[in-house]
């Protein structure tokens, strides 16, 4: 009996610090897998709110990176014209996520470049307008365009004080895996959604800046490196007349 | 007519049209056994039942996506892109699409019954039919 006893307690003590280790060197990569690139599994609350600050001052004249980088991110390049099209119609049709705005001073002619995308209001009036409820805010802040919803009657289109919406004519020639999208419906800058559901906190276009002019994060965490910096620095909503409490801010306009 | 003709006349229509019902019941069976389901990558086990499945994607898929969309859940049962991850077939290194009606084993996973029942297919308007390389 005393010698089961022994053996017993021996073996359990063994198995305790096995387990503690095994568990010491895995948990470090566990945790850091999770953070990294875990697909959400629990639904957005407003305890986030996705926002950006950009600094126009940064901002180069004749630089359109985030415009690439967003075209490539969301495959708004596979997209051709089809035959006996006008190619002027053609271009000022064709889906714009991010557009590159150049703003003058007309007493001082001085002229800021910007990046112009959807500024994921507070209060949007394209989710007003849209007669089926597909244009909508996501309850962390996110505008976007439920695809399976929307008809494509153009509606958020016009009703847009940015002029952010863009809507497929024709087919695309290559349908994203994880950003889809296809003709007939409208669509709009959606802050990467697919990254942010899937555990990324950036933005391409924040990626691709090389000034480091765009800022991306949540509004709501008073650490995020986008609320420390709108605290930092003065930034304006464009268009604040309209009180849509915009997601996006900039500085130097 | 007479009464007896009547009621010959009645039961043949009769013998006919069980005829006719259990011709058509016998159609069924050869088109649901050739669906191409090769679901290479999870093993084989797919979310909900055959039976249930080939009533029920739609409605399994609808309201998965609604949940995606609109709350950003994305390790739902019906999302659209596993299904295609599991159900794709691969041709010569390549995927094949899979509402392709050619392909290994003829019609490809969604257009074999799709054409039969000539249910239009809208999801590859938008959605890719091949998974993500």
């Amino acid at each position: 009996m005393n010698n089961r006893e022994q053996t017993d307690q021996n073996r359990r003590d063994f198995l305790k610090k096995g387990a503690a280790t095994a568990v010491a060197t895995v948990a470090p990569g566990v945790l850091l897998h999770t953070v990294e690139a875990a697909p959400r599994d629990e639904a957005v609350t407003d305890k986030v709110r996705w926002g950006m600050m950009i600094d126009t001052s940064k901002c180069a004249d004749g630089c359109d990176e985030c415009v690439k980088a967003c075209n490539e991110e969301n495959g708004l390049t596979a997209y051709s014209m089809p035959e006996g099209a006008d190619e002027a119609t053609w271009d000022q049709q064709r889906p714009k996520w991010i557009r590159t705005v150049k703003v003058q001073d007309n007493l001082t002619g001085h002229v800021t470049s910007l990046p112009m995308m959807c500024q994921h209001c507070e209060n949007p009036p394209c989710q007003d307008v849209c007669p089926t409820g597909a244009s909508f805010r996501r309850a962390d802040g996110i505008v976007m365009v439920d695809r399976h919803t929307c008809i494509g009657c153009r509606y958020c289109m016009m009703a847009c004080p940015y002029k952010a919406r863009s809507f497929i004519h024709e087919n695309v020639d290559i349908k994203p895996s994880l950003a889809p999208r296809g003709k007939g419906c409208v669509e709009s800058c959606n802050f990467c959604v697919h990254r942010l559901d899937n555990g990324q906190t950036t933005t391409a276009c924040q990626d691709a800046c090389p000034e480091k002019a765009i800022i991306f994060g949540d509004l709501k965490d008073p650490n995020s490196e986008v609320s420390q910096a709108l605290a930092q620095y003065p930034t304006v909503q464009i268009r604040a007349d309209l009180k849509l409490n915009t997601g996006v801010r900039y500085s130097g306009v | 007519m007479s009464y007896r003709i009547k009621r010959g006349v009645l039961s043949l229509m009769l013998l006919v049209m069980a005829l006719a019902i259990t011709g058509i019941s016998q159609a069924g069976p050869q088109w649901k056994e050739n669906t191409n389901s090769n679901a290479a990558t999870s093993g084989g086990q797919c979310v909900r039942e055959t039976e249930w499945m080939r009533k029920n994607h739609m409605a399994l898929l609808k309201h998965d996506r609604d949940i995606t969309v609109h709350e950003g859940i994305r390790t739902v049962d019906g999302s659209l892109s596993e299904c295609i991850a599991c159900h794709v077939n691969t041709e010569n290194g390549s995927h094949v699409p899979v509402n392709a009606m050619q392909g290994p084993d003829g019609a490809q996973f969604c257009a074999g019954c799709h054409a039969y029942t000539g249910v239009k297919l809208d999801c590859f308007q938008c959605h890719s039919p091949v998974p993500a390389e």
